[in-house]
Protein backbone atom coordinates (compact mmCIF):
# COMPACT_ATOMS: atom_id res chain seq x y z
CA UNK A 1 0.00 0.00 0.00
CA UNK A 2 1.00 3.54 -0.86
CA UNK A 3 0.40 6.46 1.53
CA UNK A 4 0.55 10.19 0.84
CA UNK A 5 0.70 12.47 3.94
CA UNK A 6 0.12 15.72 2.83
CA UNK A 7 1.61 19.11 3.93
CA UNK A 8 0.63 22.04 4.79
CA UNK A 9 2.38 25.31 5.83
CA UNK A 10 2.16 25.11 9.33
CA UNK A 11 1.95 21.49 9.27
CA UNK A 12 4.50 19.88 12.05
CA UNK A 13 3.52 16.61 12.67
CA UNK A 14 4.00 15.11 8.83
CA UNK A 15 7.39 13.73 9.51
CA UNK A 16 6.43 11.25 12.17
CA UNK A 17 2.93 10.40 9.82
CA UNK A 18 5.03 9.71 7.60
CA UNK A 19 7.18 7.17 9.74
CA UNK A 20 4.25 5.31 11.17
CA UNK A 21 2.87 5.07 7.00
CA UNK A 22 6.70 3.78 6.24
CA UNK A 23 6.18 1.02 8.80
CA UNK A 24 3.09 -0.22 7.01
CA UNK A 25 4.21 0.01 3.56
CA UNK A 26 5.41 2.83 1.40
CA UNK A 27 5.01 6.63 2.06
CA UNK A 28 5.27 10.27 0.40
CA UNK A 29 4.76 13.47 1.30
CA UNK A 30 2.41 15.45 -0.77
CA UNK A 31 2.53 19.41 -0.75
CA UNK A 32 -0.86 21.23 -0.51
CA UNK A 33 -0.73 22.72 -3.69
CA UNK A 34 -0.25 20.02 -5.18
CA UNK A 35 -3.73 18.69 -7.35
CA UNK A 36 -2.28 15.01 -7.68
CA UNK A 37 -1.96 12.51 -5.06
CA UNK A 38 0.23 10.52 -7.77
CA UNK A 39 -1.44 7.52 -7.29
CA UNK A 40 -1.43 6.91 -3.69
CA UNK A 41 -3.49 4.13 -2.26
CA UNK A 42 -4.58 6.36 1.01
CA UNK A 43 -3.93 9.86 2.76
CA UNK A 44 -3.01 10.86 5.45
CA UNK A 45 -3.69 14.63 7.10
CA UNK A 46 -1.50 15.22 9.69
CA UNK A 47 -1.44 17.37 12.62
CA UNK A 48 -0.31 20.90 13.38
CA UNK A 49 -1.15 24.15 12.61
CA UNK A 50 -2.14 24.53 8.80
CA UNK A 51 -2.37 28.30 7.86
CA UNK A 52 -1.66 28.95 11.30
CA UNK A 53 -5.01 27.91 12.31
CA UNK A 54 -6.97 31.36 11.24
CA UNK A 55 -10.03 32.42 11.23
CA UNK A 56 -10.82 28.57 12.74
CA UNK A 57 -8.66 25.47 12.89
CA UNK A 58 -8.98 23.82 9.56
CA UNK A 59 -11.01 26.52 7.90
CA UNK A 60 -8.50 27.56 5.18
CA UNK A 61 -6.36 23.97 4.39
CA UNK A 62 -9.25 22.78 2.96
CA UNK A 63 -9.20 24.94 0.27
CA UNK A 64 -5.96 23.64 -1.19
CA UNK A 65 -5.60 21.74 -4.28
CA UNK A 66 -4.85 18.28 -2.37
CA UNK A 67 -8.22 18.56 -0.78
CA UNK A 68 -10.24 18.44 -3.90
CA UNK A 69 -8.01 15.51 -4.70
CA UNK A 70 -8.37 14.29 -1.14
CA UNK A 71 -12.18 14.52 -1.21
CA UNK A 72 -11.98 12.73 -4.66
CA UNK A 73 -10.29 9.78 -2.80
CA UNK A 74 -13.24 9.64 0.06
CA UNK A 75 -15.84 9.62 -2.39
CA UNK A 76 -14.50 6.45 -4.64
CA UNK A 77 -13.85 4.51 -1.10
CA UNK A 78 -10.20 5.13 -0.35
CA UNK A 79 -8.82 5.69 3.47
CA UNK A 80 -8.21 8.94 4.99
CA UNK A 81 -7.20 9.59 7.83
CA UNK A 82 -7.10 13.02 9.92
CA UNK A 83 -4.96 13.37 12.72
CA UNK A 84 -5.86 16.34 15.23
CA UNK A 85 -5.44 19.19 12.66
CA UNK A 86 -6.31 16.79 10.00
CA UNK A 87 -9.54 15.83 12.04
CA UNK A 88 -10.49 19.72 12.08
CA UNK A 89 -9.42 20.01 8.45
CA UNK A 90 -11.75 16.87 7.49
CA UNK A 91 -14.78 18.29 9.37
CA UNK A 92 -14.55 21.54 7.75
CA UNK A 93 -14.61 20.19 4.37
CA UNK A 94 -17.60 18.97 5.11
CA UNK A 95 -15.83 15.19 5.25
CA UNK A 96 -16.65 14.33 8.66
CA UNK A 97 -19.38 15.42 10.64
CA UNK A 98 -19.17 17.84 13.24
CA UNK A 99 -16.56 20.41 14.33
CA UNK A 100 -14.00 20.72 17.31
CA UNK A 101 -14.17 23.47 19.71
CA UNK A 102 -11.20 25.29 22.12
CA UNK A 103 -11.09 23.07 25.16
CA UNK A 104 -13.24 23.04 27.94
CA UNK A 105 -10.17 24.21 30.16
CA UNK A 106 -9.23 26.95 27.50
CA UNK A 107 -5.70 25.26 28.57
CA UNK A 108 -3.50 23.54 25.96
CA UNK A 109 -3.31 19.57 26.85
CA UNK A 110 -0.44 17.49 26.16
CA UNK A 111 -0.86 14.13 27.82
CA UNK A 112 -0.82 10.00 27.21
CA UNK A 113 -4.28 8.51 27.51
CA UNK A 114 -6.16 5.81 26.47
CA UNK A 115 -9.33 5.41 24.05
CA UNK A 116 -11.70 3.15 24.02
CA UNK A 117 -12.61 1.34 20.58
CA UNK A 118 -16.15 1.78 19.71
CA UNK A 119 -17.42 1.78 16.32
CA UNK A 120 -20.03 -0.60 14.69
CA UNK A 121 -22.17 -2.45 16.14
CA UNK A 122 -22.41 -5.06 14.16
CA UNK A 123 -19.80 -6.30 11.83
CA UNK A 124 -21.74 -5.89 8.92
CA UNK A 125 -19.93 -2.59 7.32
CA UNK A 126 -16.08 -2.77 6.41
CA UNK A 127 -14.79 0.21 9.22
CA UNK A 128 -11.50 1.74 9.29
CA UNK A 129 -11.51 1.35 13.43
CA UNK A 130 -12.45 -2.38 13.01
CA UNK A 131 -10.33 -3.77 15.77
CA UNK A 132 -12.28 -5.38 18.76
CA UNK A 133 -14.90 -2.85 20.24
CA UNK A 134 -14.03 -1.98 24.14
CA UNK A 135 -10.34 -2.98 23.44
CA UNK A 136 -8.18 -0.06 25.13
CA UNK A 137 -5.72 2.06 23.02
CA UNK A 138 -2.71 4.13 24.42
CA UNK A 139 -2.16 7.11 22.65
CA UNK A 140 -1.01 10.66 23.59
CA UNK A 141 -3.12 13.94 22.60
CA UNK A 142 -1.91 17.47 22.44
CA UNK A 143 -4.06 20.05 21.38
CA UNK A 144 -5.86 23.51 21.97
CA UNK A 145 -8.98 22.90 20.30
CA UNK A 146 -9.99 19.36 20.71
CA UNK A 147 -13.61 19.57 21.84
CA UNK A 148 -15.70 17.69 19.61
CA UNK A 149 -18.98 19.11 18.98
CA UNK A 150 -22.13 17.72 16.87
CA UNK A 151 -25.77 18.76 17.88
CA UNK A 152 -27.76 16.30 19.88
CA UNK A 153 -29.83 14.72 17.11
CA UNK A 154 -26.48 14.20 15.06
CA UNK A 155 -24.60 12.65 17.80
CA UNK A 156 -27.67 10.16 18.43
CA UNK A 157 -26.86 9.72 14.19
CA UNK A 158 -23.50 8.82 14.69
CA UNK A 159 -23.82 6.52 17.70
CA UNK A 160 -26.64 4.22 15.66
CA UNK A 161 -24.82 4.34 12.57
CA UNK A 162 -21.16 3.63 14.65
CA UNK A 163 -19.85 6.45 13.15
CA UNK A 164 -18.09 7.13 16.96
CA UNK A 165 -15.41 5.28 16.29
CA UNK A 166 -12.81 5.96 19.37
CA UNK A 167 -14.10 7.44 22.91
CA UNK A 168 -11.58 8.93 25.52
CA UNK A 169 -11.85 6.64 28.29
CA UNK A 170 -14.17 7.53 31.41
CA UNK A 171 -12.60 9.70 33.15
CA UNK A 172 -10.04 10.84 30.80
CA UNK A 173 -11.93 13.33 28.96
CA UNK A 174 -9.24 16.17 28.08
CA UNK A 175 -11.36 18.35 26.33
CA UNK A 176 -14.91 18.38 26.70
CA UNK A 177 -15.57 16.35 24.48
CA UNK A 178 -19.46 15.30 23.84
CA UNK A 179 -20.16 11.63 24.98
CA UNK A 180 -16.69 11.65 25.36
CA UNK A 181 -15.65 11.34 21.44
CA UNK A 182 -12.47 11.23 20.49
CA UNK A 183 -12.47 10.21 16.69
CA UNK A 184 -15.48 9.56 14.11
CA UNK A 185 -15.38 8.01 10.55
CA UNK A 186 -17.91 9.40 7.71
CA UNK A 187 -20.75 7.31 7.10
CA UNK A 188 -19.33 4.72 4.82
CA UNK A 189 -16.67 4.20 7.39
CA UNK A 190 -13.32 4.65 5.20
CA UNK A 191 -12.54 8.45 6.31
CA UNK A 192 -11.76 8.72 9.70
CA UNK A 193 -10.41 11.82 11.89
CA UNK A 194 -9.43 11.55 15.66
CA UNK A 195 -7.66 13.95 18.14
CA UNK A 196 -5.19 11.68 19.31
CA UNK A 197 -1.72 11.41 17.44
CA UNK A 198 -1.52 7.37 16.75
CA UNK A 199 1.53 8.68 14.98
CA UNK A 200 3.26 9.40 17.83
CA UNK A 201 2.55 6.01 19.33
CA UNK A 202 4.16 3.34 16.99
CA UNK A 203 7.84 2.65 18.46
CA UNK A 204 8.70 1.20 21.96
CA UNK A 205 10.77 3.96 22.38
CA UNK A 206 8.06 6.50 23.00
CA UNK A 207 6.18 3.99 25.31
CA UNK A 208 2.94 2.66 23.38
CA UNK A 209 2.74 1.41 19.78
CA UNK A 210 -1.18 1.01 19.61
CA UNK A 211 -0.92 3.58 17.51
CA UNK A 212 0.05 1.43 14.41
CA UNK A 213 -3.04 -0.62 15.39
CA UNK A 214 -5.16 2.71 13.74
CA UNK A 215 -3.19 2.51 10.44
CA UNK A 216 -3.26 -1.17 10.47
CA UNK A 217 -7.04 -0.60 10.30
CA UNK A 218 -6.74 2.35 7.87
CA UNK A 219 -4.98 -0.35 5.92
CA UNK A 220 -7.20 -3.01 5.88
CA UNK A 221 -10.02 -0.62 4.20
CA UNK A 222 -7.46 0.24 1.22
CA UNK A 223 -7.39 -3.73 0.89
CA UNK B 1 -16.50 48.64 -3.76
CA UNK B 2 -19.10 48.40 -0.71
CA UNK B 3 -17.80 47.86 3.07
CA UNK B 4 -19.44 45.38 5.41
CA UNK B 5 -18.61 43.84 8.34
CA UNK B 6 -19.21 40.40 8.98
CA UNK B 7 -20.43 39.29 12.68
CA UNK B 8 -19.81 35.78 13.99
CA UNK B 9 -21.00 34.53 17.12
CA UNK B 10 -20.79 31.19 18.65
CA UNK B 11 -24.28 29.47 18.26
CA UNK B 12 -26.50 29.80 21.73
CA UNK B 13 -26.41 26.62 23.51
CA UNK B 14 -22.74 25.87 22.70
CA UNK B 15 -20.29 26.67 25.38
CA UNK B 16 -18.48 29.05 24.56
CA UNK B 17 -15.03 28.87 27.43
CA UNK B 18 -13.85 32.70 26.28
CA UNK B 19 -16.33 33.95 27.35
CA UNK B 20 -16.65 32.46 30.58
CA UNK B 21 -13.32 33.20 31.28
CA UNK B 22 -14.19 36.52 30.31
CA UNK B 23 -16.76 37.08 32.65
CA UNK B 24 -15.24 35.36 36.01
CA UNK B 25 -12.36 37.94 35.47
CA UNK B 26 -15.00 41.09 35.55
CA UNK B 27 -15.84 40.92 39.61
CA UNK B 28 -11.84 41.05 40.36
CA UNK B 29 -12.18 44.71 38.02
CA UNK B 30 -14.76 46.04 40.39
CA UNK B 31 -17.80 45.07 37.38
CA UNK B 32 -20.69 43.72 38.99
CA UNK B 33 -23.71 42.57 37.47
CA UNK B 34 -22.42 41.99 33.96
CA UNK B 35 -23.62 37.83 32.79
CA UNK B 36 -23.54 36.12 29.70
CA UNK B 37 -20.68 37.22 27.74
CA UNK B 38 -20.08 35.78 24.52
CA UNK B 39 -16.58 36.34 22.34
CA UNK B 40 -16.97 36.03 18.50
CA UNK B 41 -15.18 37.86 15.51
CA UNK B 42 -15.89 40.39 13.31
CA UNK B 43 -14.52 40.74 9.58
CA UNK B 44 -14.09 43.95 8.16
CA UNK B 45 -14.07 43.68 3.96
CA UNK B 46 -14.65 45.45 1.03
CA UNK B 47 -16.42 43.93 -1.52
CA UNK B 48 -18.00 44.47 -5.56
CA UNK B 49 -20.95 42.55 -5.09
CA UNK B 50 -22.45 42.70 -1.30
CA UNK B 51 -24.22 39.85 -2.89
CA UNK B 52 -21.93 36.84 -2.68
CA UNK B 53 -21.21 37.67 1.03
CA UNK B 54 -23.97 35.15 2.57
CA UNK B 55 -22.02 32.39 0.40
CA UNK B 56 -18.65 33.69 1.52
CA UNK B 57 -20.03 32.95 4.94
CA UNK B 58 -21.38 30.05 4.52
CA UNK B 59 -18.29 28.62 2.89
CA UNK B 60 -15.29 29.75 5.05
CA UNK B 61 -16.19 33.04 7.38
CA UNK B 62 -18.62 30.93 9.72
CA UNK B 63 -19.15 27.75 10.22
CA UNK B 64 -22.61 27.20 10.08
CA UNK B 65 -22.27 24.03 12.66
CA UNK B 66 -21.49 25.78 15.30
CA UNK B 67 -21.35 29.70 14.44
CA UNK B 68 -24.43 32.53 13.41
CA UNK B 69 -23.50 35.43 11.34
CA UNK B 70 -24.91 39.06 10.29
CA UNK B 71 -23.84 40.73 7.34
CA UNK B 72 -23.52 44.76 7.82
CA UNK B 73 -23.11 46.39 4.79
CA UNK B 74 -22.07 50.22 5.84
Amino acid sequence: MIWGVLQFPGSCDERDALHACSLMGEARLIWHESRDLGGVDGVVVPGGFSYGDYLRAGAIARFSPAMEAVAELAAAGGPVLGICNGFQVLCEAGLLPGALLLNESMRFICRQLDLVVDGPKSGARGDISAHRRGDRLSIPAKHGEGRYYAPEEMLDRLEANGQVAYRYAPGQNPNGSARDIAGVTNEAGNVLGLMPHPEHAVDPLTGSTDGLRIFEAMARVAA
Amino acid sequence: MAKARVLIRPKEGILDPQGKAVERALPALGFEGIEHVRVGRMVELEAEDPEQLAELCEKLLANPLIEDYEIQTL
